[in-house]
């Protein structure tokens, strides 16, 4: 596996991006920042004022991205792992894992804990887990 | 307004997921290897992240409600069930085996890779099937 580079000014700096977006969006909205709620709730086959707020946010996340990789970011440095089966496999297994738990990094990770909700804290320690587990298996047992 | 605020708030979500290189699946599962290519930027990512939230959420919560909405919607659920757990461990392993979360998967969309597509598909589909076929059509929450 290729290094990639410890880099603690720009994760300090998207870290506080990502912690002023969830004050925002509670400021003036009301609401968590969890990206997988906020995209899932896409696709209930409404169009109402629900989808209508949460497309808002979506569509700002694509243009925050984009300002980002034209001004801050490598794009090109983006590398995926895996091939094709292993990603749509994984995508599946994250859609499902998150719906059935309620959240995912942004959702449970930075708002739920800082809400001091004990529900978030187990569900984040659970991920992470076995997170870490699975890279150590893939990469350090099975050797892929 | 309350729109602007919201589009603003995905903005800075979108920068912050992209400048810290969480968009960057290599760089997330580097984080998780800490036996091997260790990169501990996910660390200081997620700390600022917290500090950040934690402190602004002490200071939001002192007004009776958001600006621009009637009320704080804050999820309610805080059962520690086995759907929880098992949820939680599920997206662990889709994480672990791909470096993508939802959040920087839907903004890597923009650097128009393949995979991305692919990733959120099926991600989408996920989701939606779950909500259909075990949580009898209920929304997400949190």
């Amino acid at each position: 596996m290729s290094p990639t580079e410890f880099t603690p000014v720009s994760g300090l700096m998207g870290g506080t991006l990502i912690g002023l977006s969830s004050i925002v969006l509670m400021l003036s909205y009301g609401r968590t920042a969890g990206a997988s709620s906020i995209f899932s709730g896409l696709f209930t086959g409404e169009f109402n004022a629900d989808f209508a707020w949460r497309l808002i946010f979506i569509v700002g996340v694509l243009i925050g991205a984009a300002w980002s990789g034209l001004f801050f970011f490598e794009a090109s440095s983006v590398s995926f792992s895996g091939n094709s089966t292993t990603i749509i496999a994984g995508g599946v297994i994250v859609g499902v894992g998150t719906t059935l738990g309620g959240g995912c990094t942004s959702g449970h990770g930075i708002c739920g804990i800082s809400r001091l909700s004990l529900r978030s804290l187990v569900a984040t320690i659970i991920f992470m887990a076995v997170a870490l587990v699975t890279v150590f298996v893939t990469r350090h047992v099975l050797g892929t | 307004m309350d729109r602007l605020a919201i589009l603003i708030s995905g903005v800075l979500f979108g920068a912050g997921v992209a400048i810290s290189g969480m968009v960057n699946p290599l760089k997330v599962l580097n984080f998780m290897d800490i036996f091997g290519q260790w990169d501990p930027t996910l660390i200081l990512v997620m700390g600022a992240g917290l500090i950040v939230t934690f402190a602004g959420y002490r200071i939001v919560f002192k007004r009776p409600a958001p600006l621009f909405a009637p009320e704080f919607k804050l999820p309610t659920n805080q059962l520690i069930d086995a759907k929880l757990l098992g949820g939680a461990a599920l997206f662990g392993l889709g994480w672990g085996m791909t470096g993508f979360c939802p959040g920087p998967a839907v903004a890597s969309l923009v650097f128009g890779r393949t995979e991305s597509m692919m990733f959120v598909a099926a991600m989408a589909i996920g989701m939606v099937a779950t909500r259909h076929l075990l949580l009898r059509a209920k929304p997400a929450q949190a």
